[in-house]
Protein backbone atom coordinates (compact mmCIF):
# COMPACT_ATOMS: atom_id res chain seq x y z
CA UNK A 1 0.00 0.00 0.00
CA UNK A 2 2.83 2.38 0.82
CA UNK A 3 5.28 1.47 -2.03
CA UNK A 4 2.73 2.94 -4.57
CA UNK A 5 2.46 5.86 -2.36
CA UNK A 6 6.08 6.68 -1.93
CA UNK A 7 6.39 6.10 -5.82
CA UNK A 8 4.11 9.21 -6.37
CA UNK A 9 5.65 11.27 -3.37
CA UNK A 10 9.09 10.49 -5.32
CA UNK A 11 7.54 11.57 -8.61
CA UNK A 12 6.32 14.33 -7.35
CA UNK A 13 9.37 15.61 -5.68
CA UNK A 14 10.88 15.35 -9.34
CA UNK A 15 8.40 17.10 -11.21
CA UNK A 16 8.57 19.70 -8.29
CA UNK A 17 12.27 19.69 -8.97
CA UNK A 18 11.88 20.24 -12.70
CA UNK A 19 9.87 22.77 -12.22
CA UNK A 20 11.04 25.08 -9.32
CA UNK A 21 14.94 24.15 -8.76
CA UNK A 22 16.26 22.80 -11.83
CA UNK A 23 14.90 25.30 -14.07
CA UNK A 24 17.56 27.06 -16.01
CA UNK A 25 15.82 29.43 -18.41
CA UNK A 26 12.75 31.64 -18.25
CA UNK A 27 10.46 33.09 -21.51
CA UNK A 28 10.09 36.89 -20.48
CA UNK A 29 8.06 39.10 -22.56
CA UNK A 30 10.14 42.13 -23.85
CA UNK A 31 9.31 45.51 -25.92
CA UNK A 32 11.90 46.52 -28.39
CA UNK A 33 11.88 50.54 -28.98
CA UNK A 34 12.24 51.03 -32.38
CA UNK A 35 13.77 55.09 -32.39
CA UNK A 36 11.73 57.14 -34.63
CA UNK A 37 13.81 58.08 -38.29
CA UNK A 38 13.43 61.48 -37.94
CA UNK A 39 13.74 63.44 -34.75
CA UNK A 40 10.91 65.65 -34.24
CA UNK A 41 12.33 67.06 -30.45
CA UNK A 42 12.44 70.59 -32.30
CA UNK A 43 9.02 70.29 -32.93
CA UNK A 44 5.58 70.80 -30.43
CA UNK A 45 3.03 70.69 -33.18
CA UNK A 46 2.53 69.25 -36.55
CA UNK A 47 0.05 70.13 -39.47
CA UNK A 48 -0.75 67.87 -42.00
CA UNK A 49 -1.03 70.25 -44.84
CA UNK A 50 -2.36 68.25 -48.09
CA UNK A 51 -1.21 65.93 -50.35
CA UNK A 52 -0.91 65.87 -54.42
CA UNK A 53 -3.43 63.12 -54.89
CA UNK A 54 -4.10 61.84 -58.25
CA UNK A 55 -5.68 58.17 -59.44
CA UNK A 56 -9.46 57.14 -58.79
CA UNK A 57 -12.25 59.73 -59.13
CA UNK A 58 -13.89 57.93 -56.56
CA UNK A 59 -11.41 58.99 -53.60
CA UNK A 60 -10.31 62.16 -52.67
CA UNK A 61 -7.05 61.01 -52.02
CA UNK A 62 -5.90 64.64 -50.74
CA UNK A 63 -8.89 65.21 -48.30
CA UNK A 64 -8.86 61.05 -47.22
CA UNK A 65 -5.51 61.51 -46.47
CA UNK A 66 -5.26 64.41 -44.31
CA UNK A 67 -8.38 63.76 -42.32
CA UNK A 68 -7.11 60.47 -41.37
CA UNK A 69 -3.39 61.34 -40.83
CA UNK A 70 -5.01 64.28 -38.80
CA UNK A 71 -6.69 61.67 -36.75
CA UNK A 72 -3.99 58.79 -36.19
CA UNK A 73 -1.72 61.80 -34.83
CA UNK A 74 -4.17 63.11 -32.68
CA UNK A 75 -4.33 59.85 -30.85
CA UNK A 76 -0.79 58.36 -31.45
CA UNK A 77 1.54 61.13 -31.31
CA UNK A 78 2.53 63.87 -28.59
CA UNK A 79 2.74 66.21 -31.36
CA UNK A 80 -0.70 68.97 -31.08
CA UNK A 81 -2.20 68.48 -34.79
CA UNK A 82 -2.70 71.82 -35.84
CA UNK A 83 -6.18 72.15 -37.50
CA UNK A 84 -6.52 73.75 -40.73
CA UNK A 85 -7.80 73.86 -44.29
CA UNK A 86 -6.44 71.24 -46.43
CA UNK A 87 -3.68 72.77 -48.82
CA UNK A 88 -5.27 71.77 -52.43
CA UNK A 89 -1.51 70.82 -53.18
CA UNK A 90 -1.91 69.92 -57.15
CA UNK A 91 -3.32 73.06 -57.98
CA UNK A 92 -0.61 74.95 -55.72
CA UNK A 93 2.17 72.79 -57.60
CA UNK A 94 0.58 73.69 -60.88
CA UNK A 95 0.48 77.54 -60.26
CA UNK A 96 4.20 77.59 -59.50
CA UNK A 97 4.77 75.65 -62.58
CA UNK A 98 3.24 78.21 -64.61
CA UNK A 99 4.49 80.92 -62.78
CA UNK A 100 8.49 79.58 -62.67
CA UNK A 101 9.44 80.35 -66.31
CA UNK A 102 7.64 84.57 -66.03
CA UNK A 103 9.56 84.77 -62.91
CA UNK A 104 12.71 82.66 -63.78
CA UNK A 105 12.67 81.65 -59.88
CA UNK A 106 12.75 78.02 -61.30
CA UNK A 107 11.89 75.55 -58.45
CA UNK A 108 11.87 78.18 -55.68
CA UNK A 109 9.21 80.30 -57.29
CA UNK A 110 6.20 80.64 -54.98
CA UNK A 111 2.36 81.00 -56.39
CA UNK A 112 1.18 84.81 -56.96
CA UNK A 113 0.07 85.91 -53.42
CA UNK A 114 2.90 83.98 -51.73
CA UNK A 115 5.98 85.71 -53.64
CA UNK A 116 6.18 88.10 -51.37
CA UNK A 117 7.46 85.84 -48.56
CA UNK A 118 11.08 87.04 -48.92
CA UNK A 119 9.70 89.89 -46.99
CA UNK A 120 9.82 88.43 -43.30
CA UNK A 121 7.87 89.32 -40.23
CA UNK A 122 6.80 92.71 -41.16
CA UNK A 123 4.84 91.64 -44.28
CA UNK A 124 0.99 91.40 -43.45
CA UNK A 125 0.04 88.20 -43.17
CA UNK A 126 -2.84 88.04 -45.67
CA UNK A 127 -4.51 84.71 -46.85
CA UNK A 128 -2.30 81.64 -45.66
CA UNK A 129 -1.65 80.87 -49.06
CA UNK A 130 -2.31 81.43 -52.34
CA UNK A 131 -6.03 80.10 -53.94
CA UNK A 132 -5.57 80.15 -57.49
CA UNK A 133 -8.06 80.06 -59.70
CA UNK A 134 -8.65 75.94 -60.34
CA UNK A 135 -7.34 74.84 -63.39
CA UNK A 136 -9.86 73.95 -65.93
CA UNK A 137 -11.04 71.12 -65.52
CA UNK A 138 -12.51 68.21 -68.10
CA UNK A 139 -15.48 66.37 -67.35
CA UNK A 140 -14.45 63.18 -65.26
CA UNK A 141 -12.90 60.75 -67.84
CA UNK A 142 -14.35 57.32 -68.08
CA UNK A 143 -12.23 55.09 -66.03
CA UNK A 144 -10.69 53.05 -69.01
CA UNK A 145 -10.94 48.93 -68.29
CA UNK A 146 -8.04 46.83 -69.63
CA UNK A 147 -8.39 43.80 -71.06
CA UNK A 148 -9.04 40.79 -69.00
CA UNK A 149 -7.97 36.98 -69.26
CA UNK A 150 -3.78 37.94 -69.96
CA UNK A 151 -2.78 35.19 -67.35
CA UNK A 152 -0.54 36.95 -64.80
CA UNK A 153 -0.84 40.19 -66.50
CA UNK A 154 -1.17 43.16 -64.50
CA UNK A 155 -2.57 46.13 -65.35
CA UNK A 156 -3.57 49.72 -63.98
CA UNK A 157 -7.26 50.33 -64.92
CA UNK A 158 -6.38 54.23 -65.06
CA UNK A 159 -3.73 55.16 -68.22
CA UNK A 160 -0.69 53.39 -68.28
CA UNK A 161 2.67 54.55 -66.67
CA UNK A 162 4.12 56.33 -69.24
CA UNK A 163 1.52 57.83 -71.08
CA UNK A 164 0.54 61.43 -69.90
CA UNK A 165 -2.88 61.97 -69.29
CA UNK A 166 -4.35 65.13 -70.96
CA UNK A 167 -7.44 66.15 -69.51
CA UNK A 168 -4.85 67.77 -66.38
CA UNK A 169 -5.67 65.21 -63.64
CA UNK A 170 -2.95 63.00 -62.64
CA UNK A 171 -3.41 59.80 -63.68
CA UNK A 172 -0.17 58.17 -63.07
CA UNK A 173 3.69 58.09 -61.40
CA UNK A 174 4.53 60.20 -64.47
CA UNK A 175 1.55 63.02 -63.84
CA UNK A 176 2.96 63.11 -60.24
CA UNK A 177 6.45 63.75 -60.82
CA UNK A 178 5.79 67.44 -62.64
CA UNK A 179 4.51 68.08 -59.32
CA UNK A 180 7.65 67.33 -56.76
CA UNK A 181 9.56 70.68 -57.52
CA UNK A 182 6.78 72.17 -54.75
CA UNK A 183 8.69 70.08 -51.87
CA UNK A 184 11.92 71.63 -52.88
CA UNK A 185 10.09 75.36 -53.02
CA UNK A 186 11.57 76.39 -49.14
CA UNK A 187 10.42 79.56 -49.58
CA UNK A 188 6.90 78.26 -49.98
CA UNK A 189 6.89 76.24 -47.52
CA UNK A 190 8.50 78.28 -44.94
CA UNK A 191 5.49 80.66 -45.46
CA UNK A 192 2.86 78.27 -44.72
CA UNK A 193 4.90 77.28 -41.73
CA UNK A 194 5.46 80.99 -40.35
CA UNK A 195 1.49 81.19 -40.70
CA UNK A 196 1.23 78.18 -38.44
CA UNK A 197 3.71 78.61 -35.65
CA UNK A 198 6.92 76.83 -37.42
CA UNK A 199 4.89 73.13 -36.94
CA UNK A 200 6.51 69.94 -38.58
CA UNK A 201 4.99 69.67 -42.03
CA UNK A 202 3.88 66.68 -43.43
CA UNK A 203 3.18 66.86 -47.13
CA UNK A 204 3.36 64.06 -50.17
CA UNK A 205 1.67 62.57 -52.38
CA UNK A 206 -0.84 59.84 -52.73
CA UNK A 207 -1.82 57.81 -55.96
CA UNK A 208 -4.53 55.47 -55.41
CA UNK A 209 -5.48 54.03 -58.80
CA UNK A 210 -7.69 50.62 -59.56
CA UNK A 211 -5.90 47.44 -61.00
CA UNK A 212 -6.71 44.31 -62.78
CA UNK A 213 -4.89 41.07 -63.34
CA UNK A 214 -5.75 37.42 -64.39
CA UNK A 215 -3.41 34.68 -63.83
CA UNK A 216 -3.01 31.37 -61.41
CA UNK A 217 -3.01 31.90 -57.88
CA UNK A 218 -2.53 29.33 -55.14
CA UNK A 219 -5.28 28.49 -52.58
CA UNK A 220 -6.05 25.79 -50.34
CA UNK A 221 -8.84 23.53 -49.55
CA UNK A 222 -9.83 20.84 -47.36
CA UNK A 223 -10.69 17.84 -48.58
CA UNK A 224 -11.51 14.20 -46.24
CA UNK A 225 -8.82 11.67 -47.00
CA UNK A 226 -9.49 7.75 -47.67
CA UNK A 227 -9.01 7.25 -44.10
CA UNK A 228 -12.15 9.95 -43.06
CA UNK A 229 -9.05 12.33 -41.92
CA UNK A 230 -9.46 16.36 -42.65
CA UNK A 231 -6.53 17.57 -45.04
CA UNK A 232 -5.74 20.78 -46.31
CA UNK A 233 -4.10 20.57 -50.30
CA UNK A 234 -2.95 23.72 -52.39
CA UNK A 235 -4.33 23.94 -55.33
CA UNK A 236 -3.90 26.61 -58.74
CA UNK A 237 -6.50 28.63 -59.84
CA UNK A 238 -7.10 30.86 -62.49
CA UNK A 239 -8.31 34.01 -61.25
CA UNK A 240 -9.63 36.95 -62.32
CA UNK A 241 -9.28 39.74 -60.10
CA UNK A 242 -9.42 43.45 -59.43
CA UNK A 243 -8.33 45.88 -56.79
CA UNK A 244 -6.38 49.16 -55.94
CA UNK A 245 -2.86 49.83 -55.32
CA UNK A 246 -2.07 53.12 -53.52
CA UNK A 247 1.59 54.28 -53.61
CA UNK A 248 2.37 57.35 -51.50
CA UNK A 249 5.06 59.15 -50.94
CA UNK A 250 5.44 61.26 -46.99
CA UNK A 251 7.25 64.28 -46.93
CA UNK A 252 8.25 65.94 -43.85
CA UNK A 253 9.39 69.58 -43.57
CA UNK A 254 10.84 71.92 -40.98
CA UNK A 255 8.17 75.01 -40.91
CA UNK A 256 11.16 77.03 -39.76
CA UNK A 257 13.08 76.94 -42.54
CA UNK A 258 10.89 74.87 -45.73
CA UNK A 259 13.39 72.30 -45.45
CA UNK A 260 13.17 68.42 -46.48
CA UNK A 261 13.88 66.89 -43.15
CA UNK A 262 12.63 63.07 -44.39
CA UNK A 263 10.66 61.57 -47.04
CA UNK A 264 9.56 57.94 -47.35
CA UNK A 265 7.58 56.04 -50.16
CA UNK A 266 5.21 53.45 -49.88
CA UNK A 267 3.70 50.91 -52.11
CA UNK A 268 0.19 48.90 -50.91
CA UNK A 269 -1.95 46.98 -52.98
CA UNK A 270 -5.11 44.87 -52.71
CA UNK A 271 -6.76 42.45 -54.90
CA UNK A 272 -10.22 40.89 -54.75
CA UNK A 273 -11.86 38.11 -56.40
CA UNK A 274 -13.82 39.96 -59.63
CA UNK A 275 -17.08 39.47 -58.48
CA UNK A 276 -16.23 40.89 -55.27
CA UNK A 277 -18.07 44.39 -55.42
CA UNK A 278 -15.43 46.60 -53.06
CA UNK A 279 -16.11 50.51 -52.57
CA UNK A 280 -13.25 52.27 -53.22
CA UNK A 281 -13.14 53.92 -50.29
CA UNK A 282 -13.12 51.05 -48.14
CA UNK A 283 -10.52 49.34 -49.94
CA UNK A 284 -8.71 53.02 -49.38
CA UNK A 285 -8.41 52.68 -45.68
CA UNK A 286 -7.46 49.14 -45.85
CA UNK A 287 -4.30 50.07 -47.56
CA UNK A 288 -3.49 53.38 -45.87
CA UNK A 289 -4.04 50.50 -42.03
CA UNK A 290 -1.49 49.28 -43.59
CA UNK A 291 0.76 52.34 -44.00
CA UNK A 292 -0.35 54.03 -41.04
CA UNK A 293 2.10 52.08 -38.27
CA UNK A 294 5.42 52.75 -40.98
CA UNK A 295 4.30 56.57 -40.96
CA UNK A 296 3.81 56.66 -36.76
CA UNK A 297 6.87 55.20 -37.21
CA UNK A 298 8.80 58.55 -38.54
CA UNK A 299 7.68 60.22 -35.79
CA UNK A 300 7.70 58.30 -32.63
CA UNK A 301 8.91 55.64 -30.89
CA UNK A 302 7.28 52.11 -31.96
CA UNK A 303 7.31 49.15 -29.65
CA UNK A 304 8.04 46.08 -30.87
CA UNK A 305 6.76 43.30 -28.87
CA UNK A 306 8.61 39.79 -28.79
CA UNK A 307 9.74 37.19 -26.08
CA UNK A 308 13.21 36.11 -24.98
CA UNK A 309 14.49 33.16 -23.28
CA UNK A 310 16.81 34.29 -20.09
CA UNK A 311 18.86 32.10 -18.71
CA UNK A 312 20.76 30.74 -15.34
CA UNK B 1 61.31 16.49 -4.81
CA UNK B 2 58.03 15.35 -6.69
CA UNK B 3 55.90 15.65 -3.85
CA UNK B 4 57.27 18.88 -2.95
CA UNK B 5 56.84 19.81 -6.91
CA UNK B 6 52.67 18.46 -6.76
CA UNK B 7 52.68 20.11 -3.22
CA UNK B 8 53.79 23.35 -4.73
CA UNK B 9 51.85 23.05 -8.08
CA UNK B 10 48.70 22.46 -6.00
CA UNK B 11 49.24 25.36 -3.65
CA UNK B 12 48.81 27.64 -6.90
CA UNK B 13 46.23 25.99 -8.97
CA UNK B 14 43.81 25.42 -6.23
CA UNK B 15 43.61 28.71 -5.08
CA UNK B 16 43.16 30.18 -8.41
CA UNK B 17 40.37 27.41 -9.07
CA UNK B 18 38.71 28.30 -5.62
CA UNK B 19 38.06 31.91 -6.89
CA UNK B 20 37.12 31.00 -10.35
CA UNK B 21 34.46 29.13 -8.35
CA UNK B 22 33.88 31.69 -6.24
CA UNK B 23 33.30 34.53 -8.70
CA UNK B 24 31.27 31.89 -10.78
CA UNK B 25 28.91 31.23 -7.51
CA UNK B 26 28.69 35.36 -6.63
CA UNK B 27 28.01 36.11 -10.58
CA UNK B 28 25.03 33.15 -10.74
CA UNK B 29 23.85 35.05 -7.55
CA UNK B 30 23.39 38.61 -9.56
CA UNK B 31 21.99 36.72 -12.55
CA UNK B 32 19.17 34.67 -10.32
CA UNK B 33 18.34 37.91 -8.58
CA UNK B 34 18.23 40.07 -12.53
CA UNK B 35 16.07 37.26 -13.50
CA UNK B 36 13.56 37.77 -10.62
CA UNK B 37 13.92 41.43 -11.41
CA UNK B 38 13.07 41.63 -14.90
CA UNK B 39 10.26 39.46 -14.41
CA UNK B 40 8.41 42.14 -12.37
CA UNK B 41 9.41 44.76 -14.84
CA UNK B 42 12.43 46.67 -13.04
CA UNK B 43 14.49 46.26 -16.51
CA UNK B 44 17.72 48.76 -15.44
CA UNK B 45 17.88 47.03 -12.22
CA UNK B 46 17.95 43.63 -14.18
CA UNK B 47 20.91 45.09 -16.42
CA UNK B 48 22.79 46.47 -13.67
CA UNK B 49 23.07 42.97 -11.58
CA UNK B 50 23.75 41.23 -15.16
CA UNK B 51 26.61 43.91 -15.85
CA UNK B 52 27.66 43.16 -12.12
CA UNK B 53 27.76 39.43 -13.56
CA UNK B 54 29.77 39.31 -16.37
CA UNK B 55 32.50 41.43 -14.69
CA UNK B 56 32.52 38.94 -11.99
CA UNK B 57 32.93 36.32 -14.15
CA UNK B 58 33.42 37.31 -18.13
CA UNK B 59 33.27 33.73 -19.05
CA UNK B 60 29.44 33.21 -18.04
CA UNK B 61 27.48 32.89 -21.07
CA UNK B 62 24.19 32.77 -19.42
CA UNK B 63 24.57 36.03 -17.59
CA UNK B 64 26.01 37.95 -21.53
CA UNK B 65 23.00 36.31 -23.05
CA UNK B 66 20.16 37.89 -20.27
CA UNK B 67 22.52 41.58 -20.50
CA UNK B 68 22.06 41.36 -24.11
CA UNK B 69 18.54 40.97 -23.53
CA UNK B 70 18.33 44.08 -21.32
CA UNK B 71 20.16 46.03 -23.30
CA UNK B 72 17.94 45.14 -26.44
CA UNK B 73 14.94 45.72 -24.05
CA UNK B 74 16.53 49.10 -23.72
CA UNK B 75 16.93 49.76 -27.26
CA UNK B 76 21.12 49.58 -27.10
CA UNK B 77 21.52 47.97 -30.13
CA UNK B 78 25.10 47.79 -30.81
CA UNK B 79 25.74 46.68 -26.84
CA UNK B 80 23.17 44.06 -27.66
CA UNK B 81 24.76 42.51 -30.39
CA UNK B 82 28.67 42.72 -28.53
CA UNK B 83 26.85 40.88 -25.44
CA UNK B 84 24.70 38.51 -27.89
CA UNK B 85 27.96 37.96 -29.50
CA UNK B 86 30.33 37.50 -26.77
CA UNK B 87 27.86 34.90 -25.42
CA UNK B 88 27.56 32.49 -28.80
CA UNK B 89 31.50 33.03 -28.75
CA UNK B 90 31.43 31.51 -25.00
CA UNK B 91 28.62 28.46 -26.05
CA UNK B 92 28.72 27.75 -29.20
CA UNK B 93 26.11 25.31 -28.95
CA UNK B 94 23.68 26.93 -26.44
CA UNK B 95 20.80 26.89 -29.34
CA UNK B 96 18.56 29.35 -26.90
CA UNK B 97 21.33 31.94 -26.94
CA UNK B 98 20.95 31.72 -30.80
CA UNK B 99 17.63 31.78 -31.09
CA UNK B 100 17.78 35.20 -28.86
CA UNK B 101 19.68 36.37 -31.34
CA UNK B 102 18.53 35.35 -34.51
CA UNK B 103 15.07 37.25 -33.16
CA UNK B 104 17.08 40.26 -32.12
CA UNK B 105 18.91 40.30 -35.35
CA UNK B 106 15.66 40.40 -37.39
CA UNK B 107 14.96 43.48 -35.08
CA UNK B 108 17.80 45.17 -35.37
CA UNK B 109 18.12 44.60 -39.67
CA UNK B 110 14.70 45.94 -39.65
CA UNK B 111 15.65 49.34 -37.63
CA UNK B 112 19.08 49.37 -39.98
CA UNK B 113 16.80 49.44 -42.89
CA UNK B 114 14.64 51.99 -41.79
CA UNK B 115 17.89 54.45 -40.71
CA UNK B 116 18.66 54.41 -44.27
CA UNK B 117 15.98 56.55 -44.72
CA UNK B 118 15.47 57.50 -48.36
Amino acid sequence: MTGPRNAAAVASLVLLCAAVGCTNFYEIPIETPIQPKMDVTPFTRILVAGFISGGSDDVDGNLETVRLLRSQLRSKSTLRVIEAEVLPLAELARDQIKAAPSTGAGSTATPASTETTGGGPGQPAGEPVAQPPAAPQAPPPQTSQPPVGEPAAQQPATPAAGQESTDGKIRNEKDLERYHAIFDNTAFWKKVGEEHQNPLIVTGTVLFTNTQTSGFVNQNREIIDPLGRRVVQPYRVYMERKGFIIESRFVFIDGRTGTVLFSDRFHEEVLYPAQQQTPALSSYFELMDRLIPSFLGSLSTQRIRGTRVLLK
Amino acid sequence: MFFRAVTLGLMLVLPAAAAAAADRGAAKQQVEFGIKVAQTGLWREAQYRWERAVDLDPTYAEAWNNLAIAYEHAGKFDEARNAYETAIKLDPKNTMIRQNYDLFKEINDRTQKRRGGR
